[in-house]
Parts: C-alpha cells; structure tokens; sequence
C-alpha cells in the first residue's frame, strides 16, 4: 500500500513546475547577473541600452554659435558669457526642425534666480550684483530696461 | 501630486523628495502576517507539544490562519505602484533584499498550511464524496460538491485506522516544521525594517525578533477572540432553531467557549507579551543609552511628537491594562474579551509606531513629516491607502473564513485529530 | 521494482534535482564572491564646490526639462540646499521647490506655510550645497531592491529600469541620502542617473552643462588626467554621510559641517 502521505508534496512540485514553465516565458532572455555580481548587477541587461538612446534636450552653447555666431560673440564679452543660451532659451532639442522658434523667458524670477542680492559672505552669491526684489521696481519685468545680452548697466536701455 | 504628498505635511528642513511612501497598507501588511504566524503557533502547540487543553483552538486556529493567509498579501498589492508586476518578486528574485524572501516564505508557508489542513480533514472530504459517488442523481448543487471533494480527497480514499495514524504523524512533522517557517514569515518582515541602515528607528538588530514575539501576541489575541465570538454565536444560532420548533438545544449546543481553554492559552498569550515588551524596552533604553546621532530627533519623536501614540496608546492601552486584566485572579470570558481586544489594538499601534513613526522625522535629521491618514476617499488612491482601504483588508480574512468552514468545518466533525 | 514505479521514481528524482540546480541560477557562488570589476575603463565621478555655487537653481530647471519629470511636481532629481548660520548659533536650512526657481528671497522656507525672516547683520555664514544621487560604490538601494529593477552598471552608475520597477518604494527607503523617488508618471522609482544618455555620447551631464558658476563637475575617477579627478585626488574634498559604508561617488569642496 502506497503511502498517500506524500500526495501534497506532490502537488506542490506541480505546481512548481508550472511556475517555471510560466517564468520560461515570462522573463525577458537578457535577465541575468552581470558586471558588479548578483547584489549589484542583477537586472535585464537591453536596461542600459534602453537609457542609452533617451533623446537629448539641451545641445550647448557650441551648437547655438554654428547658426547664432554674431549673438553668442555679443554675450561672451559680457559677465553674462558664463550663462548657456538654453538657460533662458529652453532646451534647443532639434531647433531649428523642432521647435522651429525657441521660448525667450523674459521673467523678473527668471533674472531674481542671481540677481536678488542675498548676504551671504562665504558663497559666491554675495558677489553677485543685486538687487532687493521687494523695492526695486517690483513688478516689473527687468528687461524693460535691462539687456541680458549686454547687462552692462552703463549700456540701459 | 506625486506618490505620497497628499497624505505628507512636511515641517522644517525636509529633503525635496522625501514624503512618507510606507503609508497604512504598510502597516497593515506586518499585522496581517504577523495574525497569521501567531495562528499557526497557537495550532502548532497542539500538534506538536500535545497540551490536550487546546485542541479545540488548535483546529479553529489552523483554518483561521489559511484564511489570514489569503488576505495577508493584499495590503501588499494595494501599495505596489505596479500591482500587476507584483508577480516579479517571484520570477526575479534578488535574494539581497529581505522582500524577495515573501515569495518563497509565503508559497512554502501556504504549502505547509494548505498541507496540514489536508490531513485534518482528509477523512471528512472522503466522507462527503464516497456517498456522492455512489448516488445516481445528482442535482446541480450535488455535482458541484461532489467535484470539489473529489478534488480535495487528491484520489487518497483509504480512511483505514492505519492511514489516519500516518495522518497524525503527518500533522505533527508539518506543524513542527511549520513553527521555523512561521517564525520565518514574520521574521523576514521584521528584518525588511531592522536591516535598513538608512533609517534611524528601524535599524537594530532587535526588530526581527520583536516584530515574531508580537506577532504571536496578536495570532494567539486574534484566535482567542474568534473562537469566543463563535462559540456565542452558535449558541444564537442553536437557540434561534429550537425557538421556533419543539425541541431543546443539546448540551454540546449550548456550550460557551472553554473557561480552561482560555485561561491556558491566555498564559501562553502573557509569555510572548512579555519577552516582546523586554525587547522593545530594550531597544529603547539602548537608543537612550547611545546616544548616536539620530538620538537628538528620534527623542524628539518618542518623547515629544509620537509620546501619544507610544507610551499611552501602545504601551498602557495596548500593553499594561491587558497584562494586568490577564494577571487578576479568576480570568472570565468577558474579561478575556476586552483583553485580547486591547491587545490587538497594542500590537497594530506597534506596528504603526514602527512604520510610520520611522517616516515622522527626515533624513536631514533637522525636519519632520506629519501622516494624515486619508479618512474620506475621493479616489482610488485615498481609497486603497486610506482608511477603509486598511478596514478592507482586516475584515478580509473573517470573509473568507465564513467561505471556509463550509469545506473545513470546525464544529461537528465526527472524527477529529 | 516495475517501470512504472521507475518513471515515476526518474521523475520526481528528476524534479527534486531541478530545484536546487534553479537556485543556482539565482545565486550562482561564483558571481555572488565575485570581485566587482577592475577592468573597466571608466568610473563616473562627481565634483561639487560649494563655494560656487550661488543657488540660482538653472542645474534644477535644466535636469527637469532634460530628463523630463513633470515641471510641477514636488519632486527632483537633483535639488540644491540653502543653509544659514546666525550668530547666536541657530541654523536653518532650506530648499524651496527643490531650488527649481532658484533662492530668491532671504526668508527660509520652514514648511507649513511659515517663512523665518532673518536680518542681514544676523548671519555668520551662509551657502548653498547642491545635492543628487552618489551612485555609490555600494549602493544600498540596489540591495534592496526585491526584484532586479535597480541595479549598478559597469561604470559606476546606477539605473532603474522603468519596465521592471514594481513600484514598493524600498530603494526610497534605503537610500540614505534621500535622492530616490516615484516618478509622477510612471510610478517607478526614478533618481539621478548621471544624465547616463548624455554622458555615453561624450556630453557633459544637464546640470553640469546649465551650470554658469562651474560648481559642478563630472569626470572620470579611473582616468588620472582627467580634471576633476586631478582635484579629487590632490585636493580637501568631502563626501555625504560617510558613516553609512555606501562609499558615494560625489565629492563636495567646502563641505561644512552643518550640511545634513
């Protein structure tokens, strides 16, 4: 007489199976441990590839002076020289195919981000020259009468 | 709003992307499974150490537990941001991570489970689908019993004294088994907590052995209480049948829950209280003691922010007045009652002192994040992580409990191990 | 014994075999022991100088755009910190959306909805310390992550992959630094990766480019010429929460000792 002990065990080894069989198709083939060993490299190796060939937003200055070479020779002899055209700009992506005109952010938050004298003596903000938002010219927008292109406060417009 | 930020008020200097992302499903998964590990042991003293006052309990316990068992991933699911991907943790697990051991513990544990439940009623499911076989006719209803207990019977109809013998010593190899891998399943839920370094209240050596010791509280709380709350029900039941027809209920009808059950298992019950309140105190006096740098904002979370929740709600309500209600001489039921009902309270406010308690302060340690858990639900997410989203799942398992004892009955059993 | 029992036997025996020889697949000994690799070429390294930077925020609003995580949300890969030291020894620390407008105002955001103001002659000293994910050379988010959805590669960084991510947030919890997130959108895990599809072309990251003040710099840690690797090496660098053994890979120069 067999022993009928044994017949859960059995059915759980069924199971099992289909389990694996299910997990054959179920996970992708590129799923394995790679460089960095299993704590650190276990996942599907097309991941990286994946990342790889996310778009690119922002293209540099450099790529701006191919068509803009007159704007970006005019900015690079003021203090402004050290900011990307795509700080203010919005990232170029494919301009001029796409987006065929770039935003010009003109913003009084925009040019606060520096331009808002803060105290701070152990940072390079307090080199900064600024100003107090709150009472110059509040609510104004700063290129009424400054030029981001040439900031030169002696050069107002 | 991203994940979180709804619920999150944030006070001072909290990093940017932090908002409390463990929120009450988190805390209800523990519980959950915590219910169920304490069930089993409860069963498992039987089964295995053979203290004959249980055996009512053990097998009241053992069912009740599979049904906790099906509800216990639930709050699981609700919080996965991918529910549906949920099965990944089976198919890819990364062994580093405490979470991946939930597929393994959970499959054996509900093999174990499933296993033992077979042997204890193997004979009543060949009971019922023997004379099912035989009869001719059957109606709709009839055929469908008949192919589930055939199924259940996995094709063994040999209910011979010799076979229920073998029967027994299967029970008992399971349930000792199943005690490691009870401890197991909540062990590994401690260890998601106490193994991460990054935050300050979880990280210590003790919170796998606590989360187990209060875990059997609450399983061994949670039994207590249903097996009382049946056994009063039945006499409703009984009394209602022989109000309307003439006849008197039986003695066996009419019978409450064991005054000796009780009392025994409420000793059992006061033991685990106690190593799982030495450890917790423990940690506590430690973390005082120490004094490293998280001390500064942990303190001003146990003694200021949570004091509340802590040492009130957890600690007197759910701790103290419980172990005292147990200690006083002359134990009843009704007192047993409010007992356990305290202390399944103490041990859910544990595991919210826990979860939510280590997200209350940042990691910048200089800033705070306060829980509102959502009450009214004007959403799926506020449904499924608020309040009733957390009722859900508690109510749950006494659901699927009722479904149960129509395959695994847990009175009237002719035969039981 | 007859052929049945022996089928029967050859099966199970069979079925017994696979389990084990399947957790080998999982855990294979010789890859789990298995020093990381020396080999590769490249390691990314990242070089903040907070003296620098001036909190204008242009990194935040660039990294956003660039990785494309939803303007509005409250959340960011990288984010900059505003500290304030008074003279009567209080400290406060800030960063309003992240830094995405940048610091405007010289109210420090306290949450709630409350601002502290604090007078010019008060401050003793007071400096911004940009901050993102250290692709430690440990990393305990890929640790723990149950299923294989983070995870470090060859170079140094770590990645999430969007198709795998189950979404339990522990890699947010593990991480000490605060860095990881759920992504509004996809609702996976989602963190600083180093602008990984920029730096494989040859370009510098989107915050390192946006940056006009120079205050953050990536390189190459295994190549000795590059730059930044040069004043890693030879110059007083710093690095976050060193006590937790995670070993990052961003430097910091001025880091001070109120930086949390």
């Amino acid at each position: 007489m067999k022993n009928h002990v044994f017949r859960p065990l059995l059915v759980v080894i069924g199971l099992i199976v289909i389990a694996l069989i299910f997990r054959f198709f179920y996970v992708p083939k590129d799923f394995g441990v790679h460089e960095r060993g299993y704590m650190y490299g276990w996942y599907r190796q097309g991941n990286i590839e994946d990342w790889r060939n996310f778009s690119v937003k922002y293209q540099g200055k450099d790529s701006c002076s191919g068509c803009h070479a007159d704007k970006v020779e005019n900015i690079s002899k003021t203090p402004h020289a050290i900011i990307q055209c795509e700080n203010c700009h919005g990232p170029a992506m494919e301009h001029p195919s796409n987006p065929p005109k770039l935003v010009i952010d003109k913003s009084r938050a925009q040019c606060l981000r520096c331009h808002s004298w803060l105290p701070y003596p152990s940072s390079g903000r307090s080199q900064i020259r600024g100003i107090d938002p709150d009472k110059h010219n509040p609510d104004v927008e700063c290129v009424m009468c400054h030029n981001p292109h040439k900031p030169s406060l002696e050069g107002l417009t | 709003m991203v994940h979180g930020e709804l619920w999150t008020v944030k006070e001072l200097f909290v990093y940017p992307n932090e908002y409390i992302y463990w929120s009450v499903q988190i805390v209800m998964y523990p519980f959950m499974t915590g219910l169920v590990a304490g069930a089993f042991v409860l069963s498992s003293l039987y089964h295995v150490f053979a203290i004959k006052e249980l055996k009512d309990i053990a097998r009241f316990a053992l069912v009740f537990s599979f049904a906790l068992l099906f509800a216990a991933p639930v709050p699981i699911i609700l919080h996965l941001q991918h529910p549906l991907r949920g099965i990944n943790v089976m198919m890819t697990p990364h062994f580093t991570s405490a979470i991946a051991a939930f597929g393994i513990v959970f499959s054996a544990y509900g093999a174990i489970v499933a296993s033992e439940l077979w042997f204890l009623y193997r004979k009543h499911f060949v009971d019922i689908a023997l004379p099912l076989k035989e009869k001719p006719d059957k109606t709709l209803g009839e055929w469908f019993k008949f192919i589930v207990f055939c199924t259940l019977t996995l094709g063994v109809y040999d209910v011979s004294e010799e076979s229920l013998h073998r029967d027994e010593k299967a029970i008992k190899v399971l349930a000792g088994i199943g005690i490691p891998v009870a401890c197991f399943l909540h062990g590994y839920a401690g260890f998601i907590f106490g193994s991460v370094k990054a935050n300050a209240l979880w990280m210590t050596p003790l919170m796998p052995v606590i989360f187990i010791m209060s875990a059997i509280v609450s399983g061994i709380a949670l039994c207590m209480l249903t097996y009382i709350v049946t056994m009063e029900i039945r006499k409703l039941v009984a009394k209602k049948k022989s109000a309307s027809l003439p006849r008197h209920e039986t003695r066996e009808e009419l019978q409450s829950a064991e005054i000796n059950v009780i009392r025994m298992t409420a000793k059992y019950l006061l033991l685990f209280l106690v190593f799982a309140i030495t450890l917790e105190l423990l940690d506590l006096v430690f973390r005082g003691y120490t004094a490293v740098k998280s001390w500064d904002v942990l303190r001003s979370i146990i003694y200021g922010k949570d004091f509340t929740d802590i040492f009130i709600l957890q600690y007197t309500v759910g701790n103290l007045i419980p172990f005292i209600l147990f200690l006083l001489p002359n134990l009843t039921i009704r007192r047993a009652v409010l007992a356990v009902l305290l202390v399944m309270f103490g041990v859910f406010m544990m595991r919210w002192n826990v979860v939510i308690g280590g997200q209350a302060f940042s990691l910048s340690f200089a800033g705070y994040m306060h829980y509102h858990l959502p009450i009214i639900p004007h959403d799926w997410e506020t449904l499924k992580e608020g309040f009733f989203g957390a009722l859900g799942v508690f109510i749950m398992p006494f659901v699927l409990f009722y479904f149960m004892i129509k395959i695994f009955p847990i009175f009237d059993l002719k035969e039981s191990h | 014994m007859n052929r049945r029992d022996f089928l029967k036997n050859t099966v199970k025996g069979i079925a017994g075999i696979a389990l084990p020889l399947a957790a080998f697949e999982f855990v294979n000994p010789r890859e789990l022991f298995a020093t990381k690799d020396d080999n590769a070429k490249v390691r990314w390294g990242f070089l903040v100088d907070t003296y620098k930077c001036v909190g204008c925020g242009l990194c935040v609003k660039a990294c956003k755009l660039e990785n494309e995580i939803p303007y509005d949300a409250n959340v960011s890969r990288t984010w900059v910190e505003r500290y304030v030291i008074t003279k009567d020894g209080k400290k406060y620390a800030d960063s309003p959306k992240a830094a995405r407008d940048g610091f405007t105002t010289g109210k420090i955001d306290l949450g709630e909805g409350k601002f502290q103001e604090i007078r010019n002659e008060d401050i003793e000293k007071a400096f911004f310390v940009p901050k993102l994910c250290n692709q430690c050379e440990n990393p305990p988010c890929v640790q723990v992550c149950p299923v294989g959805a983070t995870y470090q590669a060859a170079d140094g960084v770590v990645l999430v992959d969007r198709t795998w991510c189950i979404g339990c947030g522990y890699c947010i919890m593990g991480c000490p630094y605060g860095v990881r997130f759920f992504h509004p959108k996809y609702l996976t895990a989602e963190k600083c990766n180093f602008c990984y599809h920029r730096i494989s072309k040859g370009l510098k990251t989107a915050c390192v480019q946006a940056c006009p003040f120079g205050a953050r710099q990536i390189g190459n840690l295994k190549d000795p010429s590059d730059p930044v690797t040069k004043i890693i090496m030879t110059e007083r660098v710093g690095i976050l929460k060193e006590e937790y053994g995670t070993k990052p890979q961003v430097f910091y120069v001025g880091l001070d000792r109120e930086v949390k």
